[in-house]
């Protein structure tokens, strides 16, 4: 049964996780620069407003103003279809995602999320798998063999590393036993005697190796470096989007780190713990106790605290993934290959094997 | 064969640890490094608001000198323009009238004197053909970037120093021993 007030605070929260991620998203393109930068011992864009902070600004008025180009031969519907495919995608999968615990209002409790569903998981990698659709739409559209095969790297290395990424996360559902991410994440929450107890109920310390595999696919699903073959600008000149100009452009650069804010949150919440964090029941407790606050008030000071601390998270992957992106060169396309299929496929298998004696036997859980 | 210097670094191909294989000590030993970059000294120079440190022998924007006495010390030879490799000078002669001894040290002296900064390659030639010590490439100004072309050729206006002896600049000042000592210690002390 569906209350009035829950679906009014459903859609605020799915509002502010939008308007959210597209504020992420525009900074990421400023972090970005401003890490590459500092990585190179160089200080990035800094005449923008102070410390450049007005630089994305400053780029999406330089995208809105560029001429919008179609190619000839192109199929214009599909052109304009395939960057509306990728935004799209990219931020409809945040929806499902635990941003915190529960916030109450007198009687009424909220959760910090924009739907909860059993089947969080599964939707997420479906809308992330439905991603590929707009790149590859977008670079048949092109009319251009640069952008068809950008097309067709994307489309064969998302398949290819979708599939070890599944297989590492059914690891992480054996333990779980759902699919639902606000239930994976409470179950890596415990109300434990030492700091140890709480970081030690994160599912990376249960799944390192598969951890290890469901970070190198994150990469290569959000085509970041070393796998940003489909857009590879020394083979490809563009890649998939080089056809591309003005904001359809824009929309497809966009989507791409909306694509990494969103897996960067699901990794936060799958394997470090999501929004709980060392001691929190008991500064709950201690301020329900000793200092007269009430219970309520007490645990939305802890819900707006994990949720803060999630963010944290998200942007310390964030930034792991730009940190990766200048350090590493980017793989040849067989290495890619190979990697994905005869390296992680194997390995993700043997890591579900191990999961499942450790809990035959009663190790874990 | 006698190898050039002792650095030399024997290779041999051999088949990869188990280590080298599984990539990810390679990758944290890069991550190492480039954090380790992030904390680095930063090399950018902010260029409008921070200039970097010219070399006391750096020849850059000219200048037309004035004597002790603030009269223009150029004659209008022509020798800087013959000397020049570029041909980026040009004048234009004229005789001193009566009335006019405080401005021009010569009985004729450069009515228009241009330097077209964008054929000029600051070789200094100009500075060393000049018998009257008029003409000099200043150490501490270059030519700063422009919109237009014709903004680059200076007249008269931009080159001839100021009348007042404190705003000039240090180059080509006849140097007392030990000015001219301290600005030999300066250069010792930044070598170029």
């Amino acid at each position: 049964m569906i209350e009035l007030p829950t679906l009014g605070w459903q859609s605020i929260v799915i509002f502010v996780v939008f308007a959210l991620s597209l504020l992420i998203a525009t900074y990421c393109t400023y972090a970005e620069r401003v890490i590459a930068a500092f990585l190179q011992d160089r200080v990035g864009p800094d005449r923008a407003g102070p410390y450049g902070l007005a630089q994305p600004l400053a780029d999406a008025v330089k995208m809105f103003t560029k001429e919008e180009f179609f190619p000839g031969g192109a199929n214009k519907a599909l052109f304009v279809f395939g960057p509306c495919l990728a935004m799209i995608t990219a931020l409809m999968s945040s929806a499902v995602i635990p941003f915190g615990n529960h916030i109450s209002f007198g009687n009424n409790a909220f959760f910090l999320q924009g739907i909860e569903v059993n089947i969080g998981m599964l939707w997420v990698f479906g809308v992330v798998s439905l991603g590929v659709y707009g790149v590859m739409i977008g670079g048949w559209a092109s009319n251009n063999k640069f952008s068809l095969l950008g097309a067709i790297r994307a489309a064969s290395q998302n398949i290819s590393y979708e599939l070890a990424m599944g297989l590492s996360l059914i690891a992480v559902l054996m333990i779980s036993g759902t699919l639902s991410l606000r239930e994976i994440t409470l179950q890596q929450s415990s109300e434990g005697a030492f700091v140890w107890q709480d970081i030690f109920n994160w599912n990376i310390m249960k799944q390192p190796l598969g951890f290890i595999i469901f970070l190198v696919c994150a990469f290569a699903e959000t085509n970041r470096t070393p796998f940003d073959l489909p857009e590879c600008e020394t083979e490809l000149v563009g890649g998939y989007h080089t056809e591309y100009s003005s904001m359809k452009l824009g929309l497809y650069l966009f989507s791409e780190y909306v694509n990494i804010f969103v897996v960067s949150a699901v990794m936060s919440v799958l394997y470090f713990g999501g929004f709980n964090f060392p001691f929190q029941y008991e500064l709950r407790d201690w301020l329900a106790s000793s200092q007269g606050w009430e219970l309520a008030s007490a645990q939305n000071l802890i819900t707006a605290l994990g949720t803060v601390l999630l963010f944290g998270k998200i942007f310390a992957f964030i930034f792991f993934f730009m940190w990766i992106r200048w350090t590493l060169p980017r793989f040849r396309y067989d290495q890619l290959m190979r990697l994905g299929w005869t390296i992680l496929i194997p390995l993700a298998v043997i890591n579900i094997l191990i999961t499942g004696g450790l809990i035959t036997f009663g190790v874990i859980k | 064969m006698q190898p050039l210097t002792n650095r030399a670094k024997k290779l041999e191909k051999k088949p990869m640890t188990l280590a080298e294989r599984a990539y990810l000590p390679a990758i944290f030993q890069g991550l190492s490094i480039t954090m380790r970059h992030f904390f680095m000294k930063k090399a950018t120079v902010r260029y409008p608001e921070e200039v970097r440190p010219f070399s006391p022998i750096f020849r850059g924007l000219h200048v037309l000198k004035r004597d002790e006495q603030g009269r223009e010390r150029c004659t209008a030879c022509g020798l800087c323009a013959v000397a020049c490799p570029a041909e980026a000078i040009t004048m234009v002669a004229g005789e001193r009238k009566k009335g006019e001894e405080g401005l021009y040290r010569e009985e004729k002296y450069a009515i228009s004197y241009e330097v077209n900064m964008l054929r000029c390659i600051f070789c200094g030639l100009c500075e060393e053909a000049c018998p009257k010590a008029a003409v000099y490439l200043q150490a501490d100004k270059m030519a700063p970037p422009r919109f237009e072309r014709d903004e680059f050729i200076y007249g008269k206006d931009r080159l001839v120093e100021p009348v007042d002896p404190t705003k000039r600049s240090e180059r080509g000042i006849q140097l007392t021993p030990e000015q001219a000592e301290a600005l030999r210690n300066k250069m010792v002390q930044q070598p170029a």
